[in-house]
Protein backbone atom coordinates (compact mmCIF):
# COMPACT_ATOMS: atom_id res chain seq x y z
CA UNK A 1 0.00 0.00 0.00
CA UNK A 2 1.31 3.54 -0.81
CA UNK A 3 -0.22 6.64 0.64
CA UNK A 4 -0.29 9.83 -1.48
CA UNK A 5 -2.03 13.22 -0.54
CA UNK A 6 -5.71 13.52 -0.70
CA UNK A 7 -7.78 15.39 -2.71
CA UNK A 8 -11.26 16.37 -1.90
CA UNK A 9 -13.81 14.89 -3.62
CA UNK A 10 -16.76 16.59 -5.16
CA UNK A 11 -19.74 14.63 -6.32
CA UNK A 12 -21.61 17.53 -7.95
CA UNK A 13 -21.91 16.98 -11.62
CA UNK A 14 -21.66 20.50 -12.12
CA UNK A 15 -18.39 21.50 -9.87
CA UNK A 16 -14.64 21.00 -9.55
CA UNK A 17 -14.03 16.77 -9.74
CA UNK A 18 -16.07 17.16 -13.11
CA UNK A 19 -13.68 20.67 -14.05
CA UNK A 20 -11.20 18.47 -13.70
CA UNK A 21 -12.34 14.48 -15.31
CA UNK A 22 -12.83 16.65 -18.10
CA UNK A 23 -9.53 18.15 -18.61
CA UNK A 24 -7.97 14.87 -17.40
CA UNK A 25 -9.37 13.13 -20.25
CA UNK A 26 -11.20 10.77 -17.83
CA UNK A 27 -14.63 11.81 -18.77
CA UNK A 28 -15.86 10.17 -22.23
CA UNK A 29 -12.27 8.08 -21.92
CA UNK A 30 -11.31 5.00 -23.90
CA UNK A 31 -11.76 2.11 -21.82
CA UNK A 32 -10.21 -1.04 -21.90
CA UNK A 33 -11.96 -4.32 -23.06
CA UNK A 34 -11.10 -8.05 -23.16
CA UNK A 35 -10.36 -9.24 -26.78
CA UNK A 36 -13.32 -11.59 -27.78
CA UNK A 37 -13.32 -12.30 -31.67
CA UNK A 38 -15.86 -10.51 -33.20
CA UNK A 39 -18.07 -13.62 -34.29
CA UNK A 40 -18.16 -15.09 -30.97
CA UNK A 41 -19.10 -11.15 -29.59
CA UNK A 42 -21.73 -11.45 -32.50
CA UNK A 43 -23.51 -14.68 -30.91
CA UNK A 44 -23.59 -13.55 -26.91
CA UNK A 45 -24.98 -9.82 -28.20
CA UNK A 46 -27.95 -11.87 -30.05
CA UNK A 47 -31.42 -11.26 -28.83
CA UNK A 48 -34.17 -13.17 -28.23
CA UNK A 49 -37.42 -12.54 -26.38
CA UNK A 50 -37.84 -16.14 -24.61
CA UNK A 51 -35.90 -15.84 -21.78
CA UNK A 52 -37.12 -12.67 -20.48
CA UNK A 53 -40.90 -14.05 -21.48
CA UNK A 54 -40.61 -16.73 -19.56
CA UNK A 55 -38.94 -14.98 -16.54
CA UNK A 56 -41.46 -11.63 -17.07
CA UNK A 57 -44.33 -14.13 -16.91
CA UNK A 58 -42.85 -15.53 -13.50
CA UNK A 59 -42.33 -12.15 -12.46
CA UNK A 60 -45.87 -11.34 -12.69
CA UNK A 61 -47.39 -14.27 -11.85
CA UNK A 62 -45.25 -14.12 -8.15
CA UNK A 63 -46.43 -10.29 -7.68
CA UNK A 64 -49.93 -11.22 -8.35
CA UNK A 65 -49.88 -14.19 -6.06
CA UNK A 66 -48.19 -12.55 -2.97
CA UNK A 67 -50.51 -9.23 -3.58
CA UNK A 68 -53.38 -11.20 -3.42
CA UNK A 69 -51.92 -13.38 -0.55
CA UNK A 70 -51.27 -9.90 1.81
CA UNK A 71 -55.01 -9.06 0.45
CA UNK A 72 -56.59 -12.31 1.74
CA UNK A 73 -54.03 -12.47 5.23
CA UNK A 74 -53.79 -8.75 6.01
CA UNK A 75 -54.57 -8.44 9.86
CA UNK A 76 -52.93 -11.62 10.61
CA UNK A 77 -49.56 -12.66 10.87
CA UNK A 78 -50.02 -14.85 7.94
CA UNK A 79 -49.45 -11.67 5.93
CA UNK A 80 -45.88 -11.28 6.64
CA UNK A 81 -44.63 -14.23 4.42
CA UNK A 82 -46.58 -12.48 1.52
CA UNK A 83 -45.39 -9.30 2.44
CA UNK A 84 -41.61 -10.63 2.51
CA UNK A 85 -42.12 -11.90 -0.91
CA UNK A 86 -43.87 -9.41 -2.69
CA UNK A 87 -41.63 -6.41 -1.20
CA UNK A 88 -39.06 -7.90 -2.72
CA UNK A 89 -40.39 -8.83 -5.78
CA UNK A 90 -41.59 -5.04 -6.12
CA UNK A 91 -38.86 -3.42 -4.51
CA UNK A 92 -35.64 -4.82 -5.77
CA UNK A 93 -36.38 -7.53 -8.30
CA UNK A 94 -37.81 -3.87 -10.28
CA UNK A 95 -34.39 -2.78 -10.53
CA UNK A 96 -33.02 -5.70 -12.80
CA UNK A 97 -35.61 -5.16 -14.73
CA UNK A 98 -35.38 -1.56 -15.28
CA UNK A 99 -31.72 -2.20 -15.66
CA UNK A 100 -32.10 -4.70 -18.39
CA UNK A 101 -34.32 -2.92 -20.44
CA UNK A 102 -33.36 0.23 -20.35
CA UNK A 103 -30.46 -1.07 -21.94
CA UNK A 104 -33.04 -2.93 -24.62
CA UNK A 105 -31.39 -6.34 -24.14
CA UNK A 106 -33.42 -8.14 -22.29
CA UNK A 107 -36.25 -8.71 -24.85
CA UNK A 108 -35.66 -8.67 -28.90
CA UNK A 109 -38.81 -6.71 -29.15
CA UNK A 110 -38.43 -3.05 -28.43
CA UNK A 111 -41.84 -2.15 -27.14
CA UNK A 112 -41.50 -5.22 -24.68
CA UNK A 113 -38.66 -4.22 -23.51
CA UNK A 114 -40.10 -0.46 -23.13
CA UNK A 115 -43.35 -1.41 -21.60
CA UNK A 116 -41.41 -3.23 -18.68
CA UNK A 117 -38.66 -0.58 -18.09
CA UNK A 118 -41.59 1.85 -17.39
CA UNK A 119 -43.31 -0.50 -15.04
CA UNK A 120 -40.37 -1.11 -13.30
CA UNK A 121 -39.12 2.59 -12.95
CA UNK A 122 -42.47 3.45 -11.21
CA UNK A 123 -42.25 0.74 -8.53
CA UNK A 124 -38.78 2.00 -7.92
CA UNK A 125 -40.11 5.44 -7.98
CA UNK A 126 -37.63 6.89 -10.53
CA UNK A 127 -38.37 9.39 -13.50
CA UNK A 128 -37.74 6.76 -16.58
CA UNK A 129 -36.60 9.41 -18.68
CA UNK A 130 -33.83 10.84 -16.40
CA UNK A 131 -32.44 7.54 -15.15
CA UNK A 132 -32.49 6.18 -18.62
CA UNK A 133 -30.15 9.14 -19.39
CA UNK A 134 -28.35 8.77 -16.05
CA UNK A 135 -27.46 5.16 -16.62
CA UNK A 136 -25.86 6.74 -19.87
CA UNK A 137 -23.64 8.54 -18.22
CA UNK A 138 -23.09 6.05 -15.95
CA UNK A 139 -21.33 3.41 -18.20
CA UNK A 140 -19.86 6.44 -20.24
CA UNK A 141 -17.90 7.16 -16.96
CA UNK A 142 -17.96 4.56 -14.77
CA UNK A 143 -17.31 5.80 -11.13
CA UNK A 144 -15.22 8.87 -12.34
CA UNK A 145 -15.98 11.40 -9.65
CA UNK A 146 -18.06 14.70 -10.88
CA UNK A 147 -19.33 12.52 -13.98
CA UNK A 148 -20.72 9.48 -12.51
CA UNK A 149 -24.54 10.15 -11.64
CA UNK A 150 -24.97 6.71 -9.74
CA UNK A 151 -22.14 6.41 -7.28
CA UNK A 152 -23.87 4.50 -4.64
CA UNK A 153 -21.43 4.84 -1.24
CA UNK A 154 -18.94 8.10 -2.11
CA UNK A 155 -15.76 8.87 -0.30
CA UNK A 156 -15.59 8.92 2.71
CA UNK A 157 -18.05 6.11 3.22
CA UNK A 158 -21.04 7.27 5.05
CA UNK A 159 -21.40 4.16 6.77
CA UNK A 160 -24.75 5.20 8.74
CA UNK A 161 -26.20 6.19 5.23
CA UNK A 162 -24.99 2.88 3.81
CA UNK A 163 -26.77 0.94 6.23
CA UNK A 164 -30.24 3.05 6.29
CA UNK A 165 -30.17 2.11 2.29
CA UNK A 166 -31.00 -1.49 3.44
CA UNK A 167 -34.67 0.34 4.75
CA UNK A 168 -34.91 2.06 1.65
CA UNK A 169 -36.35 5.43 3.95
CA UNK A 170 -33.09 7.24 2.37
CA UNK A 171 -34.12 6.75 -1.14
CA UNK A 172 -37.47 6.99 -0.85
CA UNK A 173 -37.05 10.67 0.95
CA UNK A 174 -35.06 11.22 -2.35
CA UNK A 175 -37.06 9.64 -4.77
CA UNK A 176 -40.65 11.08 -3.81
CA UNK A 177 -39.62 14.40 -3.17
CA UNK A 178 -37.69 14.56 -6.58
CA UNK A 179 -40.38 13.34 -8.66
CA UNK A 180 -42.57 16.09 -6.86
CA UNK A 181 -40.11 18.64 -8.00
CA UNK A 182 -39.84 17.42 -11.52
CA UNK A 183 -43.40 17.16 -11.68
CA UNK A 184 -43.74 20.92 -11.11
CA UNK A 185 -41.28 21.18 -13.98
CA UNK A 186 -38.24 21.62 -12.47
CA UNK A 187 -34.71 19.77 -13.30
CA UNK A 188 -31.88 20.15 -10.86
CA UNK A 189 -28.64 21.10 -12.59
CA UNK A 190 -27.20 17.89 -11.93
CA UNK A 191 -30.14 16.88 -13.93
CA UNK A 192 -29.99 19.21 -16.78
CA UNK A 193 -26.35 18.12 -16.78
CA UNK A 194 -26.93 14.87 -18.54
CA UNK A 195 -30.98 14.88 -19.67
CA UNK A 196 -30.35 16.85 -23.22
CA UNK A 197 -32.26 19.89 -23.40
CA UNK A 198 -34.51 18.23 -26.45
CA UNK A 199 -35.41 15.55 -23.76
CA UNK A 200 -35.81 17.04 -20.29
CA UNK A 201 -39.65 18.17 -20.95
CA UNK A 202 -40.26 14.32 -21.33
CA UNK A 203 -38.76 13.78 -18.30
CA UNK A 204 -41.27 16.29 -16.27
CA UNK A 205 -44.28 15.03 -18.51
CA UNK A 206 -42.97 10.92 -16.61
CA UNK A 207 -42.97 12.54 -12.82
CA UNK A 208 -46.38 14.07 -13.27
CA UNK A 209 -47.84 10.25 -14.47
CA UNK A 210 -45.94 9.22 -11.93
CA UNK A 211 -47.28 11.53 -9.52
CA UNK A 212 -50.84 11.02 -10.44
CA UNK A 213 -50.92 7.18 -10.11
CA UNK A 214 -49.74 7.84 -6.46
CA UNK A 215 -52.68 10.44 -5.73
CA UNK A 216 -55.15 7.98 -7.34
CA UNK A 217 -53.57 5.39 -4.81
CA UNK A 218 -54.28 7.62 -2.07
CA UNK A 219 -57.54 8.26 -3.04
CA UNK A 220 -58.50 4.81 -2.95
CA UNK A 221 -57.02 3.85 -0.04
CA UNK A 222 -58.70 6.95 1.80
CA UNK A 223 -62.10 5.63 0.14
CA UNK A 224 -61.48 2.38 1.73
CA UNK A 225 -60.10 3.34 4.40
CA UNK A 226 -57.69 1.03 4.31
CA UNK A 227 -53.93 0.59 3.97
CA UNK A 228 -53.86 -2.31 1.81
CA UNK A 229 -53.73 0.04 -1.71
CA UNK A 230 -50.38 1.91 -0.42
CA UNK A 231 -48.68 -1.17 0.95
CA UNK A 232 -49.11 -2.31 -2.73
CA UNK A 233 -47.73 0.26 -4.53
CA UNK A 234 -45.17 3.12 -3.06
CA UNK A 235 -44.48 1.53 0.16
CA UNK A 236 -42.92 -1.85 -0.70
CA UNK A 237 -39.95 1.10 -2.01
CA UNK A 238 -39.70 0.58 1.78
CA UNK A 239 -39.81 -2.78 3.14
CA UNK A 240 -39.00 -4.67 -0.33
CA UNK A 241 -36.00 -2.49 -1.15
CA UNK A 242 -33.25 -4.60 0.66
CA UNK A 243 -31.98 -6.96 -2.10
CA UNK A 244 -31.67 -4.55 -3.77
CA UNK A 245 -28.87 -2.84 -1.78
CA UNK A 246 -27.67 -5.92 -0.83
CA UNK A 247 -26.70 -7.25 -4.55
CA UNK A 248 -26.65 -3.54 -6.04
CA UNK A 249 -23.91 -1.79 -3.66
CA UNK A 250 -21.42 -4.89 -3.96
CA UNK A 251 -21.38 -3.51 -7.69
CA UNK A 252 -18.38 -1.15 -7.08
CA UNK A 253 -17.82 -0.38 -3.65
CA UNK A 254 -14.59 -0.04 -2.28
CA UNK A 255 -12.65 -0.63 -5.81
CA UNK A 256 -10.99 2.30 -7.37
CA UNK A 257 -12.80 5.73 -8.79
CA UNK A 258 -11.34 7.89 -11.40
CA UNK A 259 -9.58 5.07 -13.54
CA UNK A 260 -10.92 3.31 -17.17
CA UNK A 261 -10.59 -0.59 -16.69
CA UNK A 262 -14.26 -1.75 -15.18
CA UNK A 263 -11.46 -4.58 -14.01
CA UNK A 264 -10.94 -2.10 -11.21
CA UNK A 265 -13.91 -0.68 -10.74
CA UNK A 266 -16.39 -3.28 -11.10
CA UNK A 267 -16.76 -6.44 -9.26
CA UNK A 268 -18.33 -9.42 -10.17
CA UNK A 269 -20.23 -11.89 -7.56
CA UNK A 270 -20.92 -15.64 -7.50
CA UNK A 271 -25.19 -15.42 -6.39
CA UNK A 272 -27.16 -17.82 -5.22
CA UNK A 273 -30.02 -18.65 -7.99
CA UNK A 274 -32.68 -16.98 -6.17
CA UNK A 275 -30.69 -13.86 -5.86
CA UNK A 276 -29.52 -14.25 -9.94
CA UNK A 277 -33.32 -14.33 -10.52
CA UNK A 278 -34.21 -11.55 -8.91
CA UNK A 279 -31.07 -9.71 -10.03
CA UNK A 280 -31.06 -10.69 -13.64
CA UNK A 281 -27.27 -12.17 -13.55
CA UNK A 282 -26.49 -8.36 -12.73
CA UNK A 283 -23.79 -10.29 -10.46
CA UNK A 284 -21.61 -10.75 -13.84
CA UNK A 285 -20.71 -6.77 -13.35
CA UNK A 286 -17.53 -6.38 -14.98
CA UNK A 287 -18.93 -8.11 -18.14
CA UNK A 288 -21.88 -6.14 -18.33
CA UNK A 289 -19.95 -3.09 -18.40
CA UNK A 290 -16.97 -4.23 -20.56
CA UNK A 291 -20.33 -5.54 -23.16
CA UNK A 292 -23.68 -3.78 -22.42
CA UNK A 293 -24.92 -5.37 -25.23
CA UNK A 294 -24.62 -8.85 -23.76
CA UNK A 295 -28.20 -9.60 -22.59
CA UNK A 296 -28.40 -10.98 -19.07
CA UNK A 297 -28.89 -14.44 -19.99
CA UNK A 298 -26.18 -14.58 -21.97
CA UNK A 299 -23.98 -13.04 -19.25
CA UNK A 300 -22.82 -16.60 -17.36
CA UNK A 301 -21.37 -17.88 -21.00
CA UNK A 302 -19.96 -14.40 -21.08
CA UNK A 303 -18.32 -14.88 -17.76
CA UNK A 304 -16.58 -18.34 -18.64
CA UNK A 305 -15.32 -17.04 -22.08
CA UNK A 306 -13.32 -13.61 -20.46
CA UNK A 307 -12.71 -14.77 -17.02
CA UNK A 308 -8.77 -15.56 -17.55
CA UNK A 309 -8.53 -11.73 -17.88
CA UNK A 310 -10.40 -10.83 -14.90
CA UNK A 311 -10.19 -10.68 -11.56
CA UNK A 312 -11.28 -13.97 -9.40
CA UNK A 313 -14.78 -13.20 -8.70
CA UNK A 314 -15.51 -13.49 -5.39
CA UNK A 315 -17.47 -16.43 -4.58
CA UNK A 316 -19.92 -15.06 -2.25
CA UNK A 317 -21.79 -11.81 -1.14
CA UNK A 318 -20.67 -12.38 2.09
CA UNK A 319 -17.28 -13.36 0.87
CA UNK A 320 -17.43 -9.29 -0.93
CA UNK A 321 -18.67 -7.67 2.21
CA UNK A 322 -15.69 -9.37 4.36
CA UNK A 323 -13.35 -8.06 1.74
CA UNK A 324 -15.15 -4.42 1.18
CA UNK A 325 -15.68 -3.85 5.36
CA UNK A 326 -11.90 -2.78 6.41
CA UNK A 327 -11.53 -1.12 3.30
CA UNK A 328 -14.37 0.92 4.07
CA UNK A 329 -13.22 1.48 7.54
CA UNK A 330 -9.67 2.67 6.08
CA UNK A 331 -11.48 5.33 3.70
CA UNK A 332 -12.90 6.95 6.68
CA UNK A 333 -9.47 8.06 7.36
CA UNK A 334 -7.87 7.75 3.93
CA UNK A 335 -10.38 8.61 1.27
CA UNK A 336 -7.84 7.53 -1.44
CA UNK A 337 -7.34 4.38 -0.32
CA UNK A 338 -9.22 1.57 -2.56
CA UNK A 339 -9.11 -2.24 -2.73
CA UNK A 340 -7.02 -3.09 -6.04
CA UNK A 341 -7.74 -6.72 -6.94
CA UNK A 342 -5.84 -8.68 -8.33
CA UNK A 343 -5.41 -10.29 -11.64
CA UNK A 344 -4.83 -13.39 -12.11
CA UNK A 345 -1.48 -14.63 -14.47
CA UNK A 346 -3.33 -15.27 -17.43
CA UNK A 347 -4.67 -11.69 -17.57
CA UNK A 348 -3.56 -8.32 -19.41
CA UNK A 349 -2.04 -6.67 -16.94
CA UNK A 350 -3.73 -3.48 -15.66
CA UNK A 351 -2.27 -0.68 -18.09
CA UNK A 352 -0.59 2.81 -17.23
CA UNK A 353 -2.87 4.57 -19.69
CA UNK A 354 -5.91 3.12 -18.43
CA UNK A 355 -5.51 3.55 -14.98
CA UNK A 356 -2.68 6.21 -13.77
CA UNK A 357 -4.88 9.12 -14.75
CA UNK A 358 -5.96 9.35 -11.44
CA UNK A 359 -3.30 11.97 -9.54
CA UNK A 360 -3.73 10.46 -5.83
CA UNK A 361 -5.02 7.10 -5.32
CA UNK A 362 -3.85 4.58 -2.25
CA UNK A 363 -4.36 0.98 -3.05
CA UNK A 364 -4.37 -2.19 -1.35
CA UNK A 365 -4.00 -5.10 -2.75
CA UNK B 1 -20.55 16.03 -56.03
CA UNK B 2 -20.22 11.98 -56.52
CA UNK B 3 -17.13 10.04 -55.35
CA UNK B 4 -17.48 6.91 -54.95
CA UNK B 5 -14.41 4.49 -53.08
CA UNK B 6 -13.71 0.93 -52.74
CA UNK B 7 -15.35 0.37 -49.71
CA UNK B 8 -14.76 -3.35 -48.99
CA UNK B 9 -15.27 -6.82 -50.80
CA UNK B 10 -19.09 -8.25 -50.93
CA UNK B 11 -17.62 -11.45 -48.89
CA UNK B 12 -16.19 -9.31 -46.09
CA UNK B 13 -19.10 -8.59 -44.67
CA UNK B 14 -21.50 -11.48 -43.54
CA UNK B 15 -24.96 -11.71 -43.68
CA UNK B 16 -26.63 -9.07 -40.51
CA UNK B 17 -23.44 -7.57 -40.31
CA UNK B 18 -21.67 -4.19 -40.41
CA UNK B 19 -17.95 -3.94 -40.84
CA UNK B 20 -15.27 -0.26 -40.34
CA UNK B 21 -14.43 0.97 -42.93
CA UNK B 22 -12.03 3.97 -42.62
CA UNK B 23 -11.46 6.70 -45.61
CA UNK B 24 -9.43 9.86 -45.86
CA UNK B 25 -9.45 10.54 -42.33
CA UNK B 26 -13.41 9.92 -41.88
CA UNK B 27 -15.40 6.59 -40.56
CA UNK B 28 -18.03 4.51 -41.84
CA UNK B 29 -19.88 1.84 -40.84
CA UNK B 30 -20.64 -0.78 -44.14
CA UNK B 31 -23.93 -3.18 -43.70
CA UNK B 32 -25.17 -6.31 -45.09
CA UNK B 33 -28.61 -6.19 -44.45
CA UNK B 34 -30.72 -9.82 -43.98
CA UNK B 35 -32.28 -8.89 -47.37
CA UNK B 36 -28.14 -9.16 -48.72
CA UNK B 37 -28.52 -5.36 -50.33
CA UNK B 38 -25.59 -3.09 -48.94
CA UNK B 39 -25.67 -0.08 -47.13
CA UNK B 40 -23.59 2.48 -45.77
CA UNK B 41 -23.92 5.31 -42.60
CA UNK B 42 -21.17 6.91 -41.44
CA UNK B 43 -19.16 5.00 -38.87
CA UNK B 44 -19.61 6.72 -34.99
CA UNK B 45 -22.62 7.14 -32.87
CA UNK B 46 -24.56 10.64 -33.11
CA UNK B 47 -24.73 9.92 -29.07
CA UNK B 48 -20.74 9.47 -27.75
CA UNK B 49 -18.08 8.17 -29.71
CA UNK B 50 -18.53 4.79 -30.17
CA UNK B 51 -17.89 2.47 -32.97
CA UNK B 52 -21.01 1.11 -34.64
CA UNK B 53 -19.15 -1.74 -36.88
CA UNK B 54 -18.38 -2.78 -32.56
CA UNK B 55 -22.72 -3.13 -32.49
CA UNK B 56 -25.49 -5.29 -33.29
CA UNK B 57 -27.39 -5.27 -37.17
CA UNK B 58 -30.69 -6.83 -36.27
CA UNK B 59 -33.20 -6.43 -39.47
CA UNK B 60 -32.65 -2.70 -40.12
CA UNK B 61 -31.53 -1.69 -36.28
CA UNK B 62 -27.52 -0.97 -35.70
CA UNK B 63 -27.60 -1.13 -32.35
CA UNK B 64 -24.55 0.94 -30.67
CA UNK B 65 -22.11 -1.08 -28.70
CA UNK B 66 -22.07 1.77 -25.95
CA UNK B 67 -25.30 2.71 -24.57
CA UNK B 68 -27.85 0.49 -26.92
CA UNK B 69 -29.01 3.64 -28.89
CA UNK B 70 -30.91 2.39 -32.65
CA UNK B 71 -30.91 3.16 -35.22
CA UNK B 72 -32.32 2.40 -38.72
CA UNK B 73 -29.33 1.67 -40.73
CA UNK B 74 -31.20 2.19 -44.17
CA UNK B 75 -32.50 5.84 -43.34
CA UNK B 76 -30.28 6.69 -40.06
CA UNK B 77 -33.26 7.40 -38.15
CA UNK B 78 -32.80 7.70 -34.62
CA UNK B 79 -34.59 5.49 -32.85
CA UNK B 80 -35.00 7.34 -29.48
CA UNK B 81 -32.98 7.41 -26.10
CA UNK B 82 -30.33 7.94 -26.27
CA UNK B 83 -29.67 8.68 -29.56
CA UNK B 84 -30.99 11.46 -30.62
CA UNK B 85 -29.22 12.76 -33.76
CA UNK B 86 -29.60 11.15 -36.93
CA UNK B 87 -27.01 9.30 -38.66
CA UNK B 88 -25.88 10.36 -41.93
CA UNK B 89 -26.12 7.34 -44.42
CA UNK B 90 -24.05 7.17 -47.89
CA UNK B 91 -25.65 5.82 -51.57
CA UNK B 92 -23.80 2.33 -52.02
CA UNK B 93 -23.85 -0.22 -55.41
CA UNK B 94 -22.02 -3.25 -55.79
CA UNK B 95 -19.83 -3.88 -58.67
CA UNK B 96 -17.72 -6.89 -60.20
CA UNK B 97 -17.73 -8.31 -55.66
CA UNK B 98 -16.77 -4.69 -54.78
CA UNK B 99 -18.92 -2.70 -52.04
CA UNK B 100 -18.87 1.13 -53.48
CA UNK B 101 -20.02 3.96 -51.76
CA UNK B 102 -20.04 7.48 -52.81
CA UNK B 103 -18.69 9.56 -50.06
CA UNK B 104 -18.78 12.78 -51.41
Amino acid sequence: MTTASSTKRDYSLVGESTRRAIESGLASAEWYHTDVPRKTMKELMQRTDGPAIRDTIIWIAAILGSAAGIVRFWGTWWVVPFLFVYGVLYGSSSDSRWHECGHGTAFRTRWMNDVVYHIASFMLMRNPVQWRWSHARHHTDTIIVGRDAEIAVMRPPDLIKAALAFTGILDFRYSLPTLVRQAFGTLSDDEKSYIPQMEQHKAVIAARWHMIVYAATIAVAIALRSWIPLVLIGLPRLYGTWHMVLTGLLQHIGLADNVTDHRLNTRTVYMNPVSRFIYWNMNYHVEHHMFPMVPYHALPKLHELIKHDLPVANPSMWHAYREVWPVLLRQLKYEDFYLKRELPPTAKPYRGEFHDLDITAAAAE
Amino acid sequence: MADWVEACAVDDVDEEDVIRFDHGGRSFAIYRSPENTFFATDGFCTHEKAHLADGLVMDDIIECPKHNGRFNYKTGQAKGAPVCVNLKTYPVRVEAGKVMIDIG
